[in-house]
């Protein structure tokens, strides 16, 4: 139980692969330009993320470690071939709008990076959890960005309009440059709160 | 036929760039781009892996997976087709070339895992390129990405000299002068032949 937590809570906070671990990038910045595509990306990555997690944590044992990062990409690959053929088949709006960064989840360093430092070194359960909860703090992490772009960039949030028809929205959030400066921006608030902690503690 | 392609130039270095448009190889862009040598080096590796790339996935699409029917192995095949051209590109250059691989070694491996590559590839197809297109496009998307990541990293050199509050320090003002500069190229979106 007290593992749960601390899984848990790694993924979510301490160790969330957006705001702390600043890995996987080109989806978070691509893809939340609503709070509807920043969820679907961060379901689909929390799904391979699972699958290849569980599946790597299950072969850890036969898996040589001269190709295992070869062998992981494989695993990885099979996993993004399934989820993209799920979206197409039952969510096609959504596979139409994340387009190809579906299949770039394949090159999405976070997914790599848990199956070397987590699924290839615990049990399946643990490393199950683990890929939940890591997948679970990314979509978090998209929801804000994808919220927040939303809102400014377009007056809406799950597309329902927010403000009345006199709101003129600031385009430009939901443009290429509006996600670079809203992570820019949310990173910097992150910073200080944690430095006025830093501070309150001493 | 050539019109089409200055066009697939203009679009793929400026309006389109691939950093500061489409969001692909935000990795590098970010990482490897604190002094203007370095981003010069993973920008050449980057040109280089990517044409071969894209001429390579080009084949492995149109001659092995179009004629067994296999289209929807695209992304497996594609990732593997890379992840061996960067090693093959890697020991072919250590060995022939020992001057380049001084230069570019500590990029080649991590391309593999750059979307940029991917990207271009699976553009490709998806845009139904023929084989010079393909490579036109996926040289000057290269060349665009170079630019991006230099043009960064020389405004990041000044950034380290200057007095920025402390909680902006490092990637946050990072992010935002990549979001001016993606501001900046938005001003070519109007360009086209």
């Amino acid at each position: 139980m007290k593992k749960l937590t601390e899984i848990a809570k790694n993924g979510l906070i301490y160790e969330n692969p957006t705001f702390v671990q600043l890995v996987g990038m080109c989806p978070t910045l691509a893809t939340t330009t609503s709070i509807i595509n920043a969820l679907g990306m961060g379901v689909a990555v929390t799904f391979v993320l699972i699958g290849s997690n569980v599946v790597i944590s299950l072969l850890r044992k036969f898996i040589s470690p001269k190709v295992r990062i070869a062998s992981y990409i494989v695993v990885i690959a099979a996993f993004v071939t399934i989820i993209e053929m799920l979206l197409k088949a039952y969510l096609p709006a959504i596979s139409n709008s994340l387009g190809m960064f579906i299949p770039l989840i394949v090159v999405n360093c976070i997914i790599l990076a848990r199956a070397e430092s987590f699924a290839s070194k615990n049990g399946v359960v643990e490393s199950a959890l683990d890929g939940l909860f890591m997948g679970l703090g990314f979509t978090m992490a998209l929801a804000i960005l994808g919220g927040i772009r939303e809102i400014i960039g377009n007056g809406t949030i799950f597309n329902l309009p927010l403000f009345g028809k006199s709101f003129k929205p600031a385009i430009m959030f939901i443009l290429p440059p509006g996600a670079f400066i809203t992570l820019g921006v949310i990173l910097a608030v992150k910073n200080a709160i944690s430095l006025k902690k830093e501070g309150n503690s001493k | 036929m050539i019109g089409k392609f200055v066009s697939i130039a203009i679009i793929a270095i400026l309006s389109e760039n691939f950093v500061l448009a489409k969001f692909l190889g935000i990795c590098p862009f970010l990482g490897v781009s604190k002094k203007t040598d370095t981003a010069i080096g993973m920008g050449l590796a980057v040109t280089f892996v990517m044409t071969f790339a894209s001429i390579l996935t080009y084949l492995t699409y149109y001659y092995v997976l179009v004629p067994f029917n296999i289209e929807y192995l695209q992304t497996l095949a594609f990732i593997l087709v890379i992840a061996f051209l960067v090693q093959f590109v890697e020991m072919f250059v250590a060995k022939m070339v020992p001057s380049l691989y001084a230069a570019l070694g500590i990029y080649l491996p991590l391309i593999t895992t750059n979307c940029a590559v991917l990207g271009a590839a699976i553009i490709n197809i998806e845009k139904m390129y023929s084989l010079p297109e393909t490579i036109w496009f996926s040289f000057c998307s290269a060349i665009g990405f170079t630019v991006a990541i230099v043009l960064f990293a020389g405004v990041r050199e000044r950034l380290e000299n200057s007095d920025i509050p402390k909680a902006l320090q490092g990637f946050p003002i990072a992010l935002i002068t990549a979001g001016l500069i993606s501001m900046a190229f938005l001003g070519f979106s109007g360009l086209s032949f």
